[in-house]
């Protein structure tokens, strides 16, 4: 195994950056994803107006990979309407699962395609996932309340 | 120290690219030949139901399954009628919680047992307390992982009816007060059940010396097979309660609305049995005698003395519980500062360790202890002073690849 392709130098920084982590004022949806055999655990917040995420922040504890992606997905998907988020997500979890390898298509994950690496080590991929997971849970909900 | 070795071929398989070097054995060991031989040659020569057939091929392997609970009695130094074959520890746990707790318990009891405890004694606690109103009160160690004899004092009390322990704790490697528990225990007549899980390979387990009422443990943690485990039972307590499973062989009589049930320990052991497992846990009892004692805790302790040192001269470590290696049976928990344990574990595996990374089945232990999770590094007879050397030198890595000058 290649360390160099997990802990590269995009998610060491990330892991320990504290810009997304923070809670967010007036969330408009809040989330707690947890991985129960390892015990991380991030809570999710977002603030939603007019269709565009406003605002998100994560805080929580977790590994490297964990808090990296958490902090990614929030760079990747703050400013953007919900729609290109659920794009984005899907995007995310198609690399991990490793469905989705045409550049063009990943060149939209931005930093978060640092990430990649994680599709070749089934013991960590639930690390990676958990803040999309979650990001998917609270817009899995916000959908259901369109309807 | 080779000749251990070459009797575990898994060993020899490279992990990485890399020597293996396995240090997650207090998840599970390791099979020596002798044990693979055992379960290989019962399938292929003895296989048949114990109990039921009349020609010779049935006889042989009522013989294995008969042959197997006598050794695993003289394992730990009790009657064969007290010993019950079980999947493994958390079904023999279960089984005392339901059979036993379900029972016998009732409001305003209290169960007692220790905050470190492995959720599997500790969950069913939880079920017969809910079930029966009793309480489940909880021990809590010091530091230093030990349980001081003033907490005993109070919380070991006149409405103390059962007292659940790990003999060895899977986290701290710290063993429990069994002594100063059992003699409270017997002033207010509680029982006392004792997992024995993590102690059963790396030190002698003697019931009648103990004198605990149930104790329960795993065969895979000791060299055996997984799916295999044992109960030890007083007969007394074992004669007066119901079946735990109930249906195949475990039974005297059955009619249409009733059955009378089998003499013990067989009341307990309802269905076709794991006797390859059993033949191969008895094969895992003779080879631990055939090394000894002496050997294997001479060994093991020098190991954990060159592990803790060497983690306690490591100044971006921290180490849960005693830092006295006498007080550590297999076992050392630790973290790496600023370093989440997952992280570490992917690392060391990078360089072929494995350790085991998370909550180790003890949340509330990490809950009591204030961290999420932490790294656990736990031996078995064929470690090596190199494996320990490896892995101390391998953790020195760890911070550098987080990002931290050292």
């Amino acid at each position: 195994m290649e360390l160099n392709a997990l802990y590269n130098q995009i998610i060491v920084e990330n892991s320990r950056s504290n810009q997304n982590r923070h809670k967010v004022s007036d969330a408009t949806a809040t989330l707690e994803g947890v991985n129960p055999s390892c015990g991380d655990d991030i809570i999710l917040e977002l603030r939603v107006n007019d269709g565009i995420i406003e605002d998100a922040g994560f805080t929580g504890e977790g590994c490297a990979i964990s808090q990296a992606s958490a902090s990614l997905m929030i760079d990747l998907i703050l400013g953007k309407p919900v729609e290109e988020a659920q794009k984005l997500l899907e995007t995310f979890l198609g690399m991990i699962k490793g469905e989705i390898s045409d550049e063009e298509q990943l060149e939209f994950l931005e930093d978060a395609i640092a990430l990649k690496g994680i599709s070749h080590m089934p013991g960590r991929v639930k690390c990676a996932v958990l803040p999309w997971h979650t990001l998917m849970g609270i817009l899995d909900e916000k959908e259901a309340e369109n309807k | 120290m080779k000749s251990v070795r070459d009797q575990f071929p898994i060993l020899s398989v490279p992990e990485n690219e890399k020597r293996l070097i396995y240090l997650d054995n207090a998840a599970t060991s390791f099979k020596p030949l002798s044990v693979l031989k055992a379960v290989d040659d019962y399938y292929r020569m003895d296989n048949a139901n114990p109990h039921r057939g009349v020609y010779t091929l049935g006889v042989r392997s009522t013989d294995i399954h008969e042959n197997a609970r006598l050794t695993a009695a003289r394992f730990v130094n009790a009657d064969p009628e007290e010993i019950i074959f079980t999947q493994n520890a958390t079904e023999a746990l279960n089984l005392v919680a339901y059979s036993y707790g379900m029972e016998f318990l009732k409001k305003g009891d209290e169960i007692l047992i220790s905050v470190a405890e492995h959720h599997s004694n500790l969950v069913p606690w939880q079920r017969v307390a809910k079930q029966t109103g009793s309480r489940l009160v909880y021990l809590y160690p010091g530091p230093d992982g030990r349980i001081a004899e003033e907490e005993l004092d109070w919380k070991i009390n006149s409405r103390t009816r059962l007292i659940a322990i790990a003999h060895v704790s899977n986290v701290l490697g710290t063993e429990a007060p069994v002594k100063s528990i059992v003699e409270r225990a017997r002033l207010h007549g509680a029982a006392v059940v004792l997992d024995c899980a993590q102690s059963v390979s790396h030190m002698p387990v003697d019931i009648k010396e103990l004198g605990v009422d149930f104790a329960a443990f795993s065969g895979h943690k000791m060299y055996a097979p997984m799916g295999i485990g044992v109960l030890y039972g007083k007969k007394e307590l074992l004669e007066k309660m119901p079946p735990f499973l109930s249906g195949g062989d475990m039974i005297a009589n059955v009619h249409e609305q009733t059955s009378t049930y089998a003499e013990v320990p067989r009341r307990f052991e309802a269905g076709t049995r794991n006797v390859g497992g059993e033949a191969g846990l008895a094969a895992a009892i003779e080879y631990i005698n055939s090394i000894g004692w002496e050997t294997i805790r001479t060994h093991e302790h020098a190991l954990m003395d060159q592990a803790l040192k060497g983690l306690n001269a490591l100044p971006y470590i921290t180490v849960y519980g005693s830092t006295d290696s006498r007080d550590r049976h297999g076992v050392i928990s630790f973290n790496v500062d600023g370093v989440h344990p997952h992280d570490t574990a992917t690392i060391l595996d990078s360089e072929g360790i494995a350790v085991r990374a998370g909550h180790h089945c003890a949340q509330p232990l990490m809950e009591y202890m204030g961290i999420g999770s932490c790294v656990r590094a736990s031996i078995a007879i064929y470690n090596t002073e190199e494996d320990i050397s490896v892995f101390l030198n391998s953790l020195g890595q760890v911070r550098r690849w987080m990002g931290y000058g050292a």
